[in-house]
């Protein structure tokens, strides 16, 4: 995958997030930078804390310590946390997306495929119907959904086609990061295969910057450069992707590489 | 002549936490360096440590302790110590690898799998293929498997679209494991050949190769990998 877009800044600058439910813990003092082009795999089991630090990072939860920087569009680094609902919400519309593991906690199930695309547009501001449902049946072409099934409802699309439906509705307004929580968990394996491979291709072309939350290590493997492996809200282990697989240096890493199973 | 890459001192040592922490010594003051347009061949009995020290080179294997120095972008970089970012930048640009096996990825074609790292650097695809559709040819990879995946090609097959995606850039080091062990007499001479065009572009090759016969034929020099056995002290 390509990290060409090698710049002197990162996108995302994490510094000691933590995050407490009462006495139990969330998350602990994650720190890390994520760079443009970079896809970063979070792994663990369930339980780890990988969805909990997600959503810290992607302003769905609030942490209870530490600072999430983003760079701007402007090139300024902004504490997301301090922004104000408003600004921080246009954010999410437009220069970042969410792919949910469930397509219907990221779709709108009643409405059609088109306007499912065609809503974020709207939000970024373009008005022309023509133009919005030409761009909508061009993102649906490039997640592999027929465009004749631009009015359908997802409620009439397969488990695969939705969850590349809620990956066209989060690519459309060009975001520069993208969070994921299991974007595979659910489907069947040729679809998962599918999945990936489409994924794979729209991050390196579009050069986004991706943080992926999964469980499945050759899920990680296939789509991330780099790797972090949590254990009861910690960071046991970061590094090169490959790296942490093929010779993993913590005792929960080798545990967790060592117990998949092979075919 | 040039030196795109020095092994200083390096040591590593596999601790296996899963099995009660049974720390197993793999090789220990591990130094060579190598000169562009050379081949020089990793040498030694099985399970001495050559795979590993490719794989170091290439960032794969972390390195307990000494560097590894390698020229990019016209800097010194110790790749035992990169960020993985700067790892990445490295394969991409300095460092080329042909493993033993193909990690095969779902659904992308063999020609897309070779013109892949031409595409990463900046390469526009058409071009990138074609490239890769020269390769293929010479390696005499039969047409219609170009466009399928290679889950399903054969031992030999497989290797041959590896040795392709590994060949096609024109990164200053290449690291070999075991390219030819899958290969008929015919491809095995075509993959010497290729070997010798690299040389003569300057470029540092580092390999293992078991066939003794193809071994003599590239080799430049032997790194005997015996010599960096850990004393057995522990």
């Amino acid at each position: 995958m390509s990290t060409d877009t090698i710049e002197d800044a990162p996108l995302l600058k994490v510094a000691g997030v933590s995050k407490f439910y009462g006495s139990r813990i969330g998350c602990e003092n994650v720190s890390f930078e994520l760079w443009p082009g970079e896809v970063l795999a979070i792994v663990g089991e369930s339980g780890s804390g990988k969805t909990t630090l997600l959503n810290c990072m992607a302003t769905r939860l609030n942490p209870s310590s530490g600072t999430v920087y983003y760079r701007m569009r402007d090139e300024t680094f902004r504490d997301i946390y301090r922004m104000g609902e408003a600004e921080r919400r246009l954010l999410m519309r437009t220069d970042w997306g969410f792919v949910h593991q469930n397509p219907a906690d990221g779709l709108r199930m009643t409405v059609s495929a088109g306007a499912n695309v065609g809503e974020r547009l709207m939000a970024v501001g373009e008005r022309h119907y023509g133009e919005i449902r030409a761009s909508a049946i061009d993102w649906l072409g490039r997640v592999e959904i027929a465009g004749d099934r631009v009015d359908d409802e997802p409620r009439a699309f397969s488990g695969g086609m939705r969850q590349r439906l809620q990956i066209a509705r989060n690519l459309v307004t060009r975001p520069r990061l993208i969070f994921m929580d299991e974007p595979t968990g659910g489907l069947d394996v040729s679809v998962q295969a599918r999945l990936l491979d489409l994924l794979r291709g729209l991050v390196g072309e579009l050069g986004l910057s991706a943080i992926v939350v999964t469980h499945d290590l050759a899920v990680a493997r296939l789509i991330s450069h780099r790797m972090m492996v949590m254990k009861d809200g910690r960071v046991v282990e970061h590094g090169l992707t490959d790296r942490v697989l093929d010779d993993p240096q913590a005792p929960y890493t080798q545990l967790l590489v060592s117990s998949i199973l092979q075919v | 002549m040039p030196t795109p890459l020095v092994v200083h001192d390096v040591a590593k040592t596999f601790t296996m936490h899963v099995r009660g922490g049974v720390r197993l010594p793999v090789v220990e003051n591990v130094s060579f360096s190598l000169k562009t347009g050379e081949c020089a061949v990793l040498g030694g009995p099985s399970g001495v440590g050559k795979s590993s020290i490719l794989k170091m080179v290439y960032g794969n294997y972390a390195v307990d302790t000494g560097e590894i120095i390698v020229k990019h972008r016209d800097a010194l970089i110790d790749v035992a110590r990169a960020d993985p970012r700067t790892v990445l930048s490295i394969r991409r640009e300095t460092i080329g690898y042909v493993s033993q096996f193909l990690r095969v990825v779902p659904r992308v074609g063999a020609l897309d799998i070779v013109a892949e790292p031409l595409v990463e650097r900046g390469m526009p695809r058409d071009a990138a293929r074609e490239r890769a559709s020269v390769l293929l040819a010479r390696l005499n990879l039969p047409e219609r498997l170009w466009h399928l995946p290679p889950a399903t090609f054969s031992g030999g097959e497989q290797q041959r679209v590896n040795i392709a995606r590994g060949f096609i850039t024109d990164h200053a080091v290449l690291l070999l494991d075991e390219p030819t062990a899958s290969l008929d007499a015919v491809n095995r001479q075509v993959v010497i050949d290729m070997i010798e065009e690299k040389k003569t572009a300057g470029v540092a090759l580092l390999g293992i190769f078991h066939d003794a016969d193809v071994r003599e034929r590239v080799a430049d020099r032997m790194v005997d990998v015996s010599a960096f056995a850990p004393a057995r002290a522990a």
